[in-house]
């Protein structure tokens, strides 16, 4: 690669040993893919929690500490996998619990904004058109290059990291305007009233393109979709596509027409996507037991819109006895949540709310799983359908009102 | 040292020079959706390699899946000992590249001719990421 001044200047420790450290690893990054250069970028978004970073990663996080490491440009957290108000009745392990204060602690000495939200671009940050950013979890980093026509590949968290410390990424992949044209077109002609719709388009395209430089541009919507909608695609996509952008005709940034979204490139067919190829979808998922005792709303997190309109679904209802239904949020859309009253109808009807989380991602799920009896996890999150499993759950994909009356009947269908 | 039994030339590759047994899968993977990270057995109900353990094994996944927290899961895996000695892939995805180096794991992508014509499960490969080479020793 490439470097100037600064870089080289980092890469010779001038700039710390954290700074040396971290553009060393992202020159061997930048490298594998054949990166001529870095990129300057204004944000970045990073995973860091016990969970995900284990032991080995937090010794680690407490050595860049002591190396005096400190984030040059903004950096925010992801969803963790604790929420401390209700670590003690998920039977979620203190001495993690412990580690996970710590690791806390450690970011905000490095100068990470600990936000715990995988919805930073609806609550935090929004890049503008081409704006260069270093984002990880999956489904940011597909929002922000569909929806805001910003710029960033997957970034895992010592990445993202290390792309605060130095204020740059390698330019590889979706920096570079190559990789940003469509490489295969998707015709929507089902209805898509609900959020899993949207999400199950994201699974049967996803599916059939597991690909990081495979790109769909959707054209034939019927009314322009909503962000919480577009967000849900993007997590799905991501999800079973390992995908990192979409275009979507007329109504994403770089889609003004299919010639544009395409740029050249000239797919020879097309994927069309129907009411009865959604209804196959939700027919194929095995219902094993029809245990109906676990519902879960995450993955993404909920935006304080989905809490409205969850709250008004929940309104005046109870769960059904033995039922237990999660939704996880950041902390400032509960606490906006409850403010507003939404929060309230959710948990009068028995639900519980967590923050600053991702359900599949909490502390010993995999122990909560086996003490609780859940067998089936029932949800409306096309993603976290997809990405549970190693947790040995059985997962099925419904409709949002269908998850409340689940939740509500304690019957499967 | 005798001549491998075949040679597999990839596209990128990472890490230092490693050899041991291979596992041949025709389903993607991702150390967050498939994996038990206290076992290192793929655990993932219907994985094609459900309950097969990836300790100190030459990986061939045609595909990465998913997910941004895969970028710690390697170092994880490695200090609690249960890590595969390399990743190959036919495609992969930033984070898992990301994760590799981070752990120092040995890392490929794209690869000619493709493994399941010349590697079987059980085989003995050897990676070498300096000469982008893959090369079958013994069976």
């Amino acid at each position: 690669m490439r470097l100037t001044a600064d870089e080289q200047a980092m890469l010779e420790g001038r700039r710390g040993e954290a700074v040396r450290d971290a553009i060393r690893y992202q020159i061997q990054v930048g490298e594998f893919w054949n990166a001529e250069r870095f990129v300057p970028i204004t944000n970045a978004h990073m995973m860091g929690d016990i969970e995900v970073m284990g032991d080995a990663g937090f010794s680690w996080l407490r050595g860049a500490c002591e190396k005096r490491a400190r984030c040059a440009i903004p950096i925010t957290t992801n969803a963790r996998c604790i929420d401390f108000a209700f670590a003690e009745g998920l039977g979620q392990d203190p001495g993690e619990a412990a580690k996970e204060r710590e690791i806390i602690q450690l970011l905000r000495e490095m100068n990470v904004v600990t936000t715990d939200t995988c919805i930073n671009y609806q609550t935090i940050y929004q890049p503008h058109l081409g704006e260069h950013v270093a984002w990880g979890d999956t489904g940011t980093v597909i929002y922000a290059n569909s929806v805001f026509g910003a710029r960033s590949n997957f970034e895992a968290g010592p990445a993202a990291f290390a792309a605060a410390l130095t204020g740059r990424t390698p330019e590889y992949g979706f920096h570079l305007d190559r990789h940003r044209k469509g490489t295969f077109v998707v015709r929507l002609e089902a209805s898509l009233d609900d959020l899993a719709d949207w999400g199950a388009v994201g699974k049967i395209v996803g599916e059939r393109h597991q690909n990081y430089f495979a790109v769909p541009a959707f054209t034939g919507m019927r009314r322009a979709p909503v962000a919480d909608e577009l967000k849900h695609l993007g997590a799905a996509l991501a999800s079973y596509g390992s995908m990192a952008m979409f275009h979507m005709v007329g109504v994403t940034p770089e889609a003004p027409s299919l010639e544009a979204a395409l740029g050249g490139n000239r797919p020879p067919d097309e994927i069309v996507i129907d009411d009865a190829a959604l209804e196959r979808v939700y027919a194929g998922y095995d219902l094993r037991d029809r245990s109906a005792n676990l519902v879960v709303f995450s993955g993404p997190q909920l935006s304080l819109l989905e809490m409205k309109s969850l709250g008004s679904m929940l309104r005046g209802r109870r769960l059904h006895p033995g039922t237990q239904v999660f939704v996880t949020t950041s902390h400032g859309v509960k606490s906006a949540a409850r403010e507003l009253g939404y929060l309230a109808d959710i948990e009068t009807a028995g639900a519980t709310v967590l923050e600053g989380v991702c359900f599949y991602i909490l502390q010993n799920l995999s122990q909560m799983r086996e003490r609780n009896g859940w067998t089936n996890m029932v949800s409306n999150s096309a993603k976290i359908v997809n990405i549970i499993g190693a947790h040995r759950f059985n997962t099925i994909l419904r409709r949002t009102r269908d998850c409340v009356e689940i939740a509500c009947t304690g019957k499967l269908q | 040292m005798s001549a491998p039994l075949a040679r597999i030339d990839v596209r990128r590759a990472f890490g230092p020079v490693v050899e041991g047994e291979a596992v041949v899968s025709t389903e993607g993977f991702s150390p967050r959706y498939d994996l038990d990270r206290w076992s290192g057995v793929i655990t993932r109900p219907g994985h094609k390699l459900e309950g097969t353990s990836i300790r100190d094994k030459i990986c061939f996944f045609p595909t990465a899946k998913g997910g941004i927290a895969a970028g710690w899961a390697f170092f994880d895996v490695k200090h609690k000992g249960i890590a595969p000695k390399a990743l190959v892939f036919g495609v992969t995805n930033p984070v898992m590249v990301q994760g590799a180096v981070f752990a120092n794991l040995t890392i490929t992508e794209g690869w000619s001719p493709h493994p399941a014509d010349v590697i079987r499960t059980g085989d003995w490969v050897r990676v070498d990421p300096a000469r982008k080479v893959i090369e079958l020793l013994r069976r």
